[in-house]
């Protein structure tokens, strides 16, 4: 079975985050980039469907050049081979736009299934995943918790309000992940090292026949980012457990009206 | 006005229990939906529209009552057989077209399951702008603009939607005040047309499994009761299950329960698994690393209850108690059933 995966160069979500002086954007430099946490999760369910079934893993993103180190570090897992789709045009579009690129970029591969993340951690919208199904003409399974393949499609369960679906989804496919589908393994020594060998396609809008307008460019307007709201740190109820429990009690009910 | 201009309708896609029509026991919004048609109302005043409700199911005609009683002026009713689950692909076969015939100036989703899996497909089927988890949306200067958390909450980005096009806002849970229920409100209902040819649904939903505990969703609880690693094993979770009993609360958890294996990954709280806005949390031993914080800092108050006093949980917590919560939680319990017999003291 072939299998493509959508990864994202995401900063390290351990990492305090700096916003440039414009509000526009994240500072950069001394950033440390790594791949989406989800999308490590995308990655290992495809090596392991390919050592049941064989078949190829390839791996697909589009950002600066910077990102081409989630392509290696997906290498270093095991992955095949990798396309870097880099094109200035690229920050000028919004989550549809990537969608329409990664499309026109898996279009022409083998793909019996397309695994993304169920968000990226950077600015967690989660429309990658669905808008690239509907660029490919594919049916979805989102968030998915197990997926198991069968002849021609596959089963997946996902988590929803109060219940688990299983859902049953022709192949092709695109899925996105929870976290809890899999343990991400570690790159093997042998894999770095054939990671740094492997060359990565890079590819520019025009190779995939798109133009920044032909993607649609952006339809929302980033106008700033600005801290979150910082929580105080509020009251210690002292005092033995009994007395202080019941301090806690009166102030929710009383104070807040919570209770 | 070209044929290309938006209307100021503000459209809502109603959810179900489930997050699909009912079966039995009647129609029965979620609570999102009521929390999106008080959006729905301020938002349609400001501009001067309709706020138009939207219901896809089988079976679901009583539904539009209660719509048009939490203030939708008119409901859109899909009613078919083939919509009696949701699916991604007869849903958005359903609400692409009527959203490019009527252009409303804006349709809000929920941000439940199937809310982030139909949103982004719609979005990308019909071409509209899309903004997902928003906190705040609002009409400034005649522009509709939203806030997100990014950046797992390390950073909140305020968002634009163009001028031209559609939009669709998936709006989370608990971030704003349901639409007050006035039962005189009548809505003109309009059956909308559902032309969905069964095969060309390649997902579907063929089981559900009910969650038992789960009698009031995480993501809509108004108060939640959340262990760590602090409880030591899993079957000290009885101890948050009887306080949440007595709270009418739902019980989460960090992410240490979960990797060990305590707990089941739906009740973690945080970068890795939900996030949740209450009005209470009560967080028992927990520490309150940054990533359990992603998930849980927009809660009105946080009362942590922990042994280590250096804990980062008490950085953000309005109220803590430092001590062994071993001992402190069933006390919490026994009080709070006290307060709800109605004898304090």
């Amino acid at each position: 079975m072939n299998v493509v995966v959508c990864v994202k160069h995401v900063p390290d979500t351990e990492a305090p985050i700096r916003i440039r002086g414009d509000g526009r954007a994240v500072e950069e430099s001394g950033l440390n980039f790594v791949m989406n946490y989800y999308d490590e999760h995308a990655v290992e369910e495809a090596l392991r469907i390919k050592e049941r079934t064989g078949g190829t893993v390839t791996v697909v993103t589009a950002g600066p050049a910077r990102a081409v180190e989630a392509l290696r570090a997906a290498l270093a897992m095991g992955a095949d081979q990798a396309i870097h789709v880099q094109d200035p045009a690229l920050a000028g579009l919004d989550h549809l736009g990537v969608a329409r690129v990664l499309a026109a970029a898996i279009a022409p591969l083998p793909h019996d299934l397309v695994l993304c993340g169920k968000l990226a951690t950077d600015d967690n919208a989660s429309v990658v995943g669905p808008a690239l199904a509907e660029y490919l003409d594919l049916p979805q399974a989102t968030a998915v918790t197990t997926l198991e393949l069968g002849d021609g499609r596959a089963t997946a369960h996902r988590e929803v309000e109060g219940a688990v679906e299983v859902l049953e989804v022709a192949l092709p496919a695109v899925v996105t992940v929870e976290r809890n589908i899999n343990e991400p393994r570690y790159p093997s020594l042998p894999g770095i090292m054939k990671a740094k060998r492997t060359p990565v396609a890079v590819k520019t809008l025009a190779d995939l026949g798109l133009t920044p307008d032909s993607t649609g460019g952006s339809r929302v307007e980033l106008l700033g980012l600005t801290p979150p709201p910082k929580r105080q740190a509020g009251r210690i109820i002292a005092g033995d457990p009994g007395p202080a429990v019941k301090e806690l009690v009166r102030v929710l009910h009383e104070e807040v009206k919570v209770l | 006005m070209s044929a290309d201009a938006v209307s100021r309708d503000i459209w809502v896609l109603a959810e179900y229990a489930e997050g699909q029509s009912p079966k039995g026991g009647g129609p029965q919004l979620r609570k999102i939906t009521y929390e999106l048609l008080g959006k729905a109302r301020q938002l349609a005043d400001a501009l001067g529209g309709r706020v138009v409700g939207v219901a896809l199911g089988s079976g679901i005609g009583p539904v539009a009552g209660d719509l048009a009683a939490h203030g939708a002026d008119r409901v859109l009713l899909a009613d078919a057989a083939v919509l009696e689950r949701y699916t991604t692909e007869a849903y958005a076969a359903v609400v692409a077209p009527l959203l490019v015939e009527a252009r409303p100036a804006l349709l809000l989703i929920g941000s439940s399951a199937w809310g982030r899996d139909l949103a982004p497909r719609l979005a990308a089927r019909t071409g509209a702008g899309i903004v997902t988890d928003c906190g705040a949306v609002d009409v400034e200067d005649g522009r509709i603009v939203a806030t997100r958390p990014v950046m797992t909450r390390k950073a909140i980005a305020r968002v634009a939607f163009l001028a031209e096009g559609l939009r669709i806002a998936v709006v989370l849970p608990n971030v704003v005040s349901p639409a007050p229920s006035d039962p005189a409100r009548t809505a003109e209902v309009v059956s909308a047309p559902v032309a969905v040819d069964p095969a060309s649904v390649r997902a579907r939903v063929v089981e559900v499994r009910a969650v038992a505990r789960e009698t009031v969703p995480l993501t809509e609880a108004d108060i939640i009761v959340s262990g760590g690693r602090g409880l030591k094993g899993p079957e000290h979770f009885a101890l948050l299950d009887a306080l949440a009993a007595a709270l009418g609360a739902a019980v989460g958890s960090s992410r240490p329960p979960v990797d060990s294996g305590w707990v089941p990954h739906d009740y973690e709280i945080g970068q890795t698994g939900k996030t949740v806005n209450p009005q209470l949390y009560i967080a028992c031993g927990i520490s309150g690393a940054p990533q359990h914080q992603a998930g849980m800092s927009g809660a009105r108050c946080i009362v942590a209850i922990n042994r280590d006093p250096q804990a980062p949980i008490f950085q953000i917590a309005s109220y803590g108690l430092v001590g062994d919560l071993f001992q402190i939680v069933p006390l919490l319990t026994e009080e709070v059933r006290r307060l709800k017999a109605g004898s304090p003291g």
